[in-house]
């Protein structure tokens, strides 16, 4: 059956009464997962509930805590913020890869994150920058980390009637570097085979104070490794220690063989990836101080 | 089903139109404007020969949906031209031949339009990577960047010959 209906609520509660009075309403963001899985056969929502005319739900507000980022942002609004590329250069890189111009115009973070695919590209940079997802449902205003956002492929936490509202990322500690690296089987725009993600925070001395470490498309979900973490730190992030994080990242993962790679390719990648990202991140520390 | 009252400016043109709530803007532009400069090749965001301008911002029309557009302004091939004045990269693409069979050019051209709308000083890469989402499976591209490359000297030009 077609979707019957289009609504286009203006504020949030709307959006959650519409949500919750037929579950099967979907949230329509940019559309470019949801519209192809509609042209497909793969979904027939009721009614498509477009987010876009909501204040809040488009635009990028920077205050001395941290950023708020409307769920339905595009992905290229997000790379135009100057101040957004300064403060988190990898997870605005991972924005950016985001598909062609076209795709950027339209997709958004917060869509990338509630399709829920084990490759997203934004996932793992919003999780090492510890970044927070404002959930609005018929209780009130819920916020949950994104780590743990995803719960298998395609499903997330999101309980009937909720709607993701904005993903908040706090503002980087001094000395702080990001970095998110893929690799896809073609030179651009394809889905990540393995895609890793790493933030550290060295002292003025150049000891590495925090890490944190995410892999991409080796996993049901975008998966923390606190093991390849602990690799970085204490160490002034030198090619030894960058070794180590990569080959916990390797362990950490549970890939899966499918046209993009074979699982054990996917495992020796996203160790790869992991130092190569985190010696990026670690240049970008250094820079910042 | 509710059919949805959409009105909207197209190419600077206050437009009304009824569609269904899952119809898409690419198929309200065709079937229900008789707009069909806007071009579908995969209808899954892939091919670019779609591509509008949606409030200033380039999109796949497959993947917005034609009720989005309510108060929104779009801009198509068709609006491209001043009357009959081309715009530098229509004329760009006769003169080099940036064409064959033609299905992938009105994207082209108003992907190149907006890219050159925000910076008329790309370089080669610049556009090659502005225009990556436009597939052309005729010319092998090297005409098309060339056209762009030369559409954005001309555009130049203009922008000092209004300031001389």
């Amino acid at each position: 059956m077609l979707t019957q209906r289009y609504e286009a609520p203006t504020t949030v509660a709307d959006a959650v009464r519409l949500m919750q009075a037929d579950p099967q309403a979907t949230p329509l963001a940019g559309g470019t997962d949801l519209l192809v899985q509609y042209r497909v056969g793969l979904r027939r929502p009721s009614a498509f509930v477009d987010l876009k005319r909501i204040p809040g739900l488009v635009g990028i507000t920077l205050d001395e805590v941290g950023m708020r980022l409307g769920a339905a942002t595009s992905a290229a609004e997000v790379c135009e913020h100057g101040e957004a590329r300064r403060l988190w250069p990898g997870l605005v890189e991972a924005v950016g890869l985001l598909g062609s111009t076209q795709i950027q115009g339209r997709g958004s973070v917060g869509g990338n994150l509630c399709n829920g695919s084990p490759a997203a590209d934004t996932t793992c940079p919003l999780i090492v920058n510890r970044a927070r997802a404002v959930i609005a449902g018929p209780q009130g205003e819920r916020t949950v980390d994104v780590d743990g956002f995803t719960t298998g492929p395609h499903k997330t936490v999101l309980a009937p009637g909720e709607v993701l509202v904005a993903l908040w990322v706090p503002r980087p500690a001094a000395g702080t570097g990001d970095a998110y690296l893929r690799l896809i089987p073609r030179s651009e725009m394809d889905i990540a085979a393995a895609g890793a993600a790493v933030s550290v925070t060295l002292d003025k001395g150049g000891t590495c104070t925090a890490a944190r470490v995410a892999i991409a498309a080796v996993a049901p979900t975008a998966l923390l490794v606190p093991a390849a973490a602990e690799a970085l730190i204490g160490t002034k992030l030198d090619d030894a220690a960058l070794v180590r994080a990569g080959e916990a990242a390797s362990a950490a993962a549970r890939s899966i063989g499918d046209k993009r790679g074979t699982a054990a390719y996917r495992r020796t990648v996203v160790g790869v990836l992991t130092r190569r990202a985190a010696s990026i991140a670690a240049a970008r520390a250094r820079a910042s101080h | 089903m509710s059919t949805i009252h959409v009105r909207t400016t197209v190419n600077g043109e206050p437009t009304e139109f009824l569609c269904e709530p899952a119809e898409t803007l690419l198929d309200a532009l065709r079937n229900r404007l008789g707009l069909t400069g806007t071009k579908e090749g995969c209808g899954t965001g892939d091919c670019g020969s779609c591509s509008v301008l949606l409030e200033g911002r380039l999109v796949p029309s497959c993947l917005v949906l034609a009720a989005e557009a309510i108060d929104r302004e779009v801009l198509t091939v068709e609006g491209v031209a001043v009357g009959d004045a081309l715009h530098p990269v229509q004329q760009a693409f006769l003169e080099q031949a940036a064409l064959q069979c033609g299905i992938c050019t009105p994207g082209l051209v108003v992907a190149a339009k907006s890219l050159l709308d925000r910076n008329t000083n790309p370089t080669e890469q610049e556009v090659r990577f502005w225009l990556a989402g436009n597939l052309c499976r005729c010319t092998g591209y090297d005409k098309i960047v060339r056209a762009v490359m030369d559409a954005a000297e001309v555009m130049r030009n203009e922008t000092s010959e209004v300031r001389a």
